[in-house]
This record gives C-alpha cells, structure tokens and sequence, in this order.
C-alpha cells in the first residue's frame, strides 16, 4: 500500500513517500489523528495530498505553518500543487508549468 | 556511550578534533605549489583565495580557518605580487599561540624548489606539533557543529533535516553549541524566526537579518527554489524553506553571527552568509555548497553535517563533513560516501529522537578521530570568494 507522511498535528497535507494511482493509501509521522485516506486522482513521490477539504482563500498548513493560500476548492485526497496553492511571496510559482516547474513568461527569440 | 574523547588544547582555550597543518594560498598564482606542498600527507590540507586583488572578507576568513580549532600550525605561500600578504596571514597565526612559517615562491625559485622549500617547512611544523600539542578531555560543551544541506530532495524535508534538526536539540541540551546558516532558504518565515529568538536583542538580530536576505533575493531577482523543486512536489518557497528550516531543531536563537566572527556564547547560532548591500550585487544567492560549509567551517564548527537527499560527493578541508541523507536509495546507491542514513524515520522504523540518539553516537565516534565517509575519500573541497561584510564605504578608495 502507497504511503504520505504528515509532519506536524496541524497540518492539513501530507506528502506521498511513493507515487500512487487513485486509491487507499496509508499515512505515517509521529502526529496522526487518522490511518487511512482515499486518493481521488494519481499523485507522484514527494507530491502534497489534502487531508481535508480546503477552501479559497485558507491556508494550506505543512510544518505546523502556512506554506501558502488555497487558490481553488481543494477536497480531502486532492494533489495540492501550483494549480490550486497560491505562495503569498512569490508570485512566479503560480504561472510555472503543473508538471515540470518550468517557467513560461522567459522569452527565446 | 562515551560523552568523553580526546581532543587538541590550543591556546585560546579552544579544542580541535584534529591536529592539522593548514597551507593557505594567497593568490590562484601558488595554488599549485600549495597543492602539492600538501600532497601525500592526511594531515596537511590546502585552502586558497583565488584573486590578486584583496578581499577583507577573503582575509578574514584566511584568518579564521588559520586560527581554527582542528588547525595546529599554518603555512601560508604566496607568488610574490599579488596584494594579499603571506607574512601577516602568519603573524595573526603565531600570535594565536600556533606555528606558523611563510613564503614567497618568487623568492625561492620555480615550482621545484618551491614544493621542496614548503615540505621542508610542513616537515618541521609537524614535528613541532607532534612535541608541543597538548592532547586534554574533550566533552559536548567544547563542540561546534555546523548544518548545511544541498542537492536536496523531498525527503531533505521530512527526514533529513528534522533528524538534524533533533541532534541539534540534544547537542544544545548536552551544553554544545549549534550553527546554520542558509538564510536566503528561510524566506517567509520571519515571525517563525523571530519566535524562536533567545532574546529581543537577537529577534532584532534575526529580523535584520530576514529583511537583508529577503531585500538581496528581490534584488538579485531570485529565490532560492527550481524547476527541479517544483516537479518534485515544492509547491512555494515557503514550502521549501520549512523544509531546510527544520534543521535549525526547536531550541532558542541565540542571535546571529556574520562570516568569520566568533561564536560568543553556547547555544543555536544562525551564520549570516548574504553580502551586504554593495555596488557588486553577484546574481546568485547560494554560489554552491561548499561555500557555505566553509563559512561554517569558519565559524569555528569542528565538525559539519550535511544533509543530502539525491546525493553529493563533496567534502570539506579542516573540519570532517558528515553526510546525512534521507533518501534510502540515495544512501543505497551511495553508501561509500553517505555516514547516516536518516530515512528510517518515514518508515517509522525509528522516531527523530532514536535517530537524533544514533546520530550523536556516530558523531561522538568521528570527533574521537574516525574519519566521516568523505574525509576518509579524501575530500577536501573549499572555496574562498569575493563578497563585501562589513566592508568601508564606497568613498574611501577608488576615484573616477
């Protein structure tokens, strides 16, 4: 069974120790309220899953603390990602590519 | 467990862990001959600034690594033009209460002469030391250690740096004294840190700081964050700077120390490396590892860890590197150069406190003379540069 661990009590995402289809996965850490939780789409290794709905505007918690704003409706079991995660510093990160991280505002002309 | 092993009394009441031989290089020019003044011997290493013009930074740093604990006696050589000075890199080290000799490679011939004329001198610093060094008991109050992390991964978060972190907690608690740096991955943390300072004295310390790295990042048009991090599941950079945070453990800051300063007091330090704002602004944040392990280094830590998920193969002169990874396949993959294998904790095979526990054994060890991985690989990877700390103003010299 893929695994995610979760850091801190407060979190509400935990990162996948393994990529997995959609299905049941197991959590790990040392702070967990729960066992088990239901992937929704396929998310890769090292990638965030929403333990819990999360609305626009709310903080996305990892560590204890805001590592960014919900930009989207996240549901619980959700890959939380550029798409739908807002840095509150950064403003680049949000235009770069889902996948690949790269950027595409550099010109190569 | 022995929480006691041998160490090196230098004179400033200082302990080393290692008895070395430092030959500093003045100019790129005698880098060579520096080179091969050390080669052979396990206990000579070589560091060296590159350029011709001088650097305050660059000398003060030559003097802190010259007045290192792990450092019994320095051998500093210069070409013989270049406008750093061999003699007072010497003279700031014997006054220290080590030997130190010197000289200029113009003055004693080619490269033959010259390696011959420095191994000579190597030859009888060696012995020097091997009479006059007092070897005393060694205990967790006499010990700096660095962290630093580098080719990280999305398990330099989880594992890696929390399992840095927890040492730090227990090393600080033993009466030791801890130092970090990498603040430049500490942005959008300022209330964290600040939350974390000893004393208001050092959250204003921290928040100078904060602002300074955060102001030198806009300036430079650069976070510290990649392409690579962000398919690797980093969302933002304050996602990435919890991650590399996590090795500064839970135990108050102390305040902040710039490169090559003293440490004042025992405790958790953060090392400021960001230049101050000067007309050369360079377009990076972090040049390499290495740099940062050698300001480290120069803090006085004698021995630094280095937390790494995918992977590195560096080293580090003067101070053993202690690499640490929580990537299993990476320690796997790359066991001969990996000391711990942190990645235990993901699957709860043990908790931070149990890894933190083995990786104060492991360290007890190294300090007691075994070689970490990379200095046993020989290692010695440094690299001094160009940067303005506490630097005069802009007026006093250069006219148009």
């Amino acid at each position: 069974m893929a695994t995610a661990f979760k850091i801190a009590a407060k979190d509400n995402v935990a990162t996948m120790l393994e990529s997995s289809r959609p299905q049941e996965i197991q959590l790990r850490g040392e702070a967990l309220q729960e066992e088990f939780l239901n992937l929704i789409e396929s998310i890769e290794l090292g990638h965030k899953i929403a333990l819990q709905a999360i609305a626009p505007g709310e903080k996305i918690i990892k560590y204890g603390v805001a590592i960014g704003l919900a930009s989207q409706p996240i549901q619980r079991g959700e890959w939380v990602h550029l798409h739908n995660c807002q840095s509150q510093l950064d403003e680049r990160s949000s235009t770069l590519d889902l996948h690949t991280g790269l950027p595409g505002d550099t010109r190569y002309e | 467990m022995s929480d006691v092993w041998p160490g090196y009394l230098r004179s400033d009441g200082r302990k080393g862990i290692r008895n070395l031989i430092l030959v500093i290089y003045t100019v790129e020019c005698a880098g060579f001959v520096a080179h091969q003044i050390g080669a052979g011997d396990d206990d000579v290493h070589v560091i060296g600034f590159p350029g011709c013009y001088d650097n305050q930074y660059a000398v003060r740093m030559m003097l802190a690594l010259g007045k290192h604990p792990n450092v019994g006696a320095v051998l500093s050589v210069g070409l013989g033009c270049e406008y750093t000075q061999p003699k007072r890199i010497a003279d700031v080290v014997r006054e220290s209460g080590r030997p130190a000799e010197w000289f200029y490679i113009q003055e004693h011939g080619g490269t033959t002469a010259s390696i011959e004329h420095g191994r000579s001198l190597t030859a009888s610093l060696r012995e020097r030391l091997r009479t006059q060094t007092q070897i005393v008991e060694m205990t967790w109050s006499d010990l700096i250690v660095g962290a630093e992390c580098g080719g990280s991964d999305g398990t330099s978060g989880l594992a890696g740096n929390p399992v840095v972190g927890a040492f730090f907690d227990l090393l600080v608690d033993r009466g030791g004294t801890a130092v970090f740096e990498e603040i430049v991955e500490m942005i959008g943390l300022k209330p964290i840190l600040k939350q974390r300072a000893a004393t208001p004295e050092a959250s204003a310390a921290l928040e100078r700081t904060y602002d300074k790295a955060e102001r030198y990042c806009r300036e430079v048009r650069q976070y510290s964050i990649s392409p690579g991090n962000f398919a690797g599941g980093l969302t933002t950079i304050e996602e990435k700077s919890m991650g590399a945070f996590a090795k500064s453990g839970t135990k108050p800051i102390q305040g902040v120390v710039q490169v090559s300063e003293p440490l004042s007091a025992k405790g958790l330090w953060l090392l400021d490396s960001v230049p101050d704002a000067f007309f050369m602004q360079f377009g990076y944040t972090n040049p390499n590892d290495t740099e940062g392990i050698m300001d480290l280094i120069a803090a006085g830590a004698q021995i630094v860890l280095f937390v790494t998920g995918r992977g590195s193969v560096i080293g580090s002169p003067i101070s053993p590197l202690v690499k640490v990874t929580g990537n299993a396949r990476t320690f796997a993959r790359m066991r001969e150069d990996m000391d711990f294998d942190a990645s235990r904790v993901l699957t709860n095979e043990v908790s931070l406190k149990q890894a933190a526990e083995e990786l104060a054994k492991l360290i007890t060890a190294i300090a007691a003379g075994m070689p970490s991985k990379p200095e046993a690989l020989k290692h010695r990877e440094y690299f001094l540069m160009y940067k303005y700390q506490d630097t005069p103003s802009l007026e006093a010299g250069c006219h148009a």
